[in-house]
């Protein structure tokens, strides 16, 4: 089986870093992943995405990623039906925003079964960080809203990628976002309200 | 991948690591001990030589890492240090490697065996960052041995080969390792690494045989008079025909030593197909994947994984063809003007003649400039090669332009 995520965000926010934390993590946990960026002449700011797939064969295809399982949204300001194109069927979207799931899930016009994760990345990060990076916070919300990797070695791919004070400090921020991200399924009565 | 080290795998005992094709490679230079590294730094290949001075830096590696003001230079200053007897090293890409064309020349004419990592990028004018094969056809001629590889992994191993042929007193050529600059130099994928111990084992370092030594004094690449230019050139011709040999020896002992090996070439369900799709780098890797969906519907169709380009393995290409009546290449450089616009289709159909064989080549190309090849334009390629069994197309299909 295998699972795609593509990733949106804006340069600087970290997306890319995401992505290969997610496979790294898929890897530790003994499987096989791929994770690459939709390359461009990168500039902070400018919207960018990135793929991981997770699969437990070796062979994964090296497309971009148009039907994903689980979609990340670093940035409240992409939040527009046009980001969540190809999402599978039951599939999941983790979204950095202050904003109710349920709107979020009206707003994105996401279908009956699929589920939705919520969580102010932006603030954990200012909290924890004094930086607006939000990745590794997505990362703890991700993990929450999927399990599609385990916690223990996301927050091992993050000690791998970051040393000493930023490594724990991104580590914390893992583990809080985790703990407050806010998982529900899309029922219709939510959408018709 | 075989059973004894999927179950290593499974226990414990080997883990593979999350890293890059850049990284993979840059690792595979740590592990063969190199002792030159000279470089240039270009968009994809920069983070190879980036990790390779970390390595240094961080005391895993004892290497001499030259920063050089270009290209022209990173090879020149690499093939100064191989004739001393130096292990030496270099990568670059698209711009890269065009400045490097007249010292690749020097590289294989002098019989230096120096081993280069290529991500592969476009070439300008206009400016491209991004992916295709312009920079690596524009080199096909110039006397190296060339291996396309479709894994990180498959990368870190090839490299590891590489210096075992390159250096080998039989043939003596420079090698390139060829991959796809950001759809793989920038994938983060599993790779197990090996032992150095292991690895130097795999690859001594060798003596140089006509070493520049200040007790001995030679001149390398002197002037050659018309009486004796031709039968240097002619031993080059040999000496591929040697590396053939060599490297198929290479890795076959590389599948015994570590476990995994790739063949000249890779054949996925070719024994039944009625087309092939012919492809290499990431692409056989997509195809691959695909070629599952589209046997599960009944397409008969098989997919050829190019992986040694330069020395071209002609009998294993032909056996493996042999069934087919209609084999479909997918090219990412152009030939312009040329009859057959898709280099590698070009010589395919080439060599089909040459052999008095009618198998009907389509060339398509794609992917210039990076331009998307997804799970859709791959299913394509399989049913196109199907179609053309009828009507093989008569020019290069120039796939997914606008015109």
């Amino acid at each position: 089986m295998m699972i795609e995520i593509r990733w949106h965000g804006r340069g600087g926010q970290g997306a890319v870093t995401a992505s290969e934390a997610v496979s790294a993590a898929a890897i530790l946990d003994g499987k096989y992943a791929l994770a690459f960026p939709e390359f461009g002449a990168e500039r902070r700011g400018a919207p960018v995405r990135a793929y991981t797939r997770i699969s437990d064969d070796p062979v994964i295809p090296r497309t971009p990623v148009t039907t994903p399982d689980i979609l990340v949204i670093l940035d409240p300001s992409l939040l527009h039906p046009e980001y969540t194109q190809g999402l599978k069927r039951n599939g999941t979207v983790v979204v950095n925003t202050v904003i109710q799931p349920e709107k979020i899930a009206k707003i994105l016009k996401l279908k009956p079964g699929s589920r939705i994760g919520v969580i102010n990345a932006t603030g954990l990060a200012m909290e924890i960080l004094k930086k607006p990076i939000v990745n590794t916070g997505m990362l703890g919300a991700l993990v929450k809203a999927t399990g599609v990797v385990s916690l223990e070695n996301t927050k091992k791919a993050i000690l791998n990628k970051f040393s000493g004070k930023i490594g724990e400090l991104n580590v914390e921020l893992i583990r809080r976002a985790y703990k407050e991200t806010i998982v529900i399924e899309i029922k219709k009565e939510v959408l018709v309200q | 991948m075989t059973l004894a080290v999927k179950e290593e795998i499974r226990k414990g005992l080997r883990k593979p690591m999350p890293m890059s094709t850049n990284t993979a490679i840059a690792t595979a230079a740590r592990d063969l001990d190199v002792d030159v590294v000279s470089a240039y730094p270009i968009t994809p290949q920069t983070t190879v030589v980036e990790k390779i001075a970390e390595y240094i830096a961080d005391g895993q590696l004892d290497a001499e890492m030259i920063h050089v003001e270009s290209e022209h230079s990173a090879l020149s200053a690499a093939i100064g240090a191989a004739v001393t007897g130096a292990r030496s090293f270099t990568a670059t890409a698209s711009q890269g490697l065009a400045l490097m064309h007249e010292i690749l020349h020097i590289a294989s004419g002098g019989r230096v065996p120096v081993v280069m990592s290529v991500a592969t990028r476009a070439l300008s004018a206009p400016i491209s960052i991004w992916n295709d094969h312009s920079d690596v056809m524009n080199a096909r001629d110039s006397g190296w041995i060339i291996a396309f590889v479709s894994s990180a992994q498959e990368a870190y191993d090839t490299v590891i080969q590489a210096f075992r042929v390159a250096e080998d007193p039989d043939v003596l050529l420079p090698f390139m390792v060829v991959y796809d600059g950001y759809l793989m130099s920038h994938t983060m994928e599993p790779v197990i690494t090996e032992d150095r111990e292991k690895v130097l084992a795999y690859a001594p370092k060798r003596d140089y045989p006509h070493k520049l030594d200040p007790k001995n004094p030679l001149t390398i690449g002197t002037i050659t008079d018309p009486n004796w230019y031709y039968e240097f050139k002619y031993q080059q011709v040999e000496a591929m025909k040697i590396a053939l040999e060599k490297f198929r020896e290479a890795d076959r002992e590389f599948g015994k030593v570590f476990g995994r090996n790739y063949g000249v070439l890779e054949c996925v369900h070719c024994e039944d197909a009625d087309a092939i799709v012919v492809a290499n780098t990431s692409y056989a890797t997509t195809l691959k994947y695909i070629i599952r969906d589209v046997r599960e519907q009944g397409m008969k169709v098989g997919l050829l994984k190019m992986k040694l380009y330069r020395p071209f393995p002609v009998e294993e290409f032909l056996k493996a063809t042999s069934s087919v009546d209609t084999v479909l290449v997918v090219d990412r450089a152009i030939s312009y003007g040329a009859p057959v616009q898709g280099p590698l289709a070009s010589e395919i159909n080439a060599l089909y003649h040459s052999r008095g064989l009618d198998t009907k080549v389509v060339s398509v190309v794609a992917g210039i400039g990076q331009r998307a090849f997804k799970d859709d334009d791959a299913k394509y390629m399989f049913k196109l090669a199907l179609e053309s069994r009828k009507a093989v197309p008569e020019e290069t299909i120039f796939y997914g332009v606008r015109k």
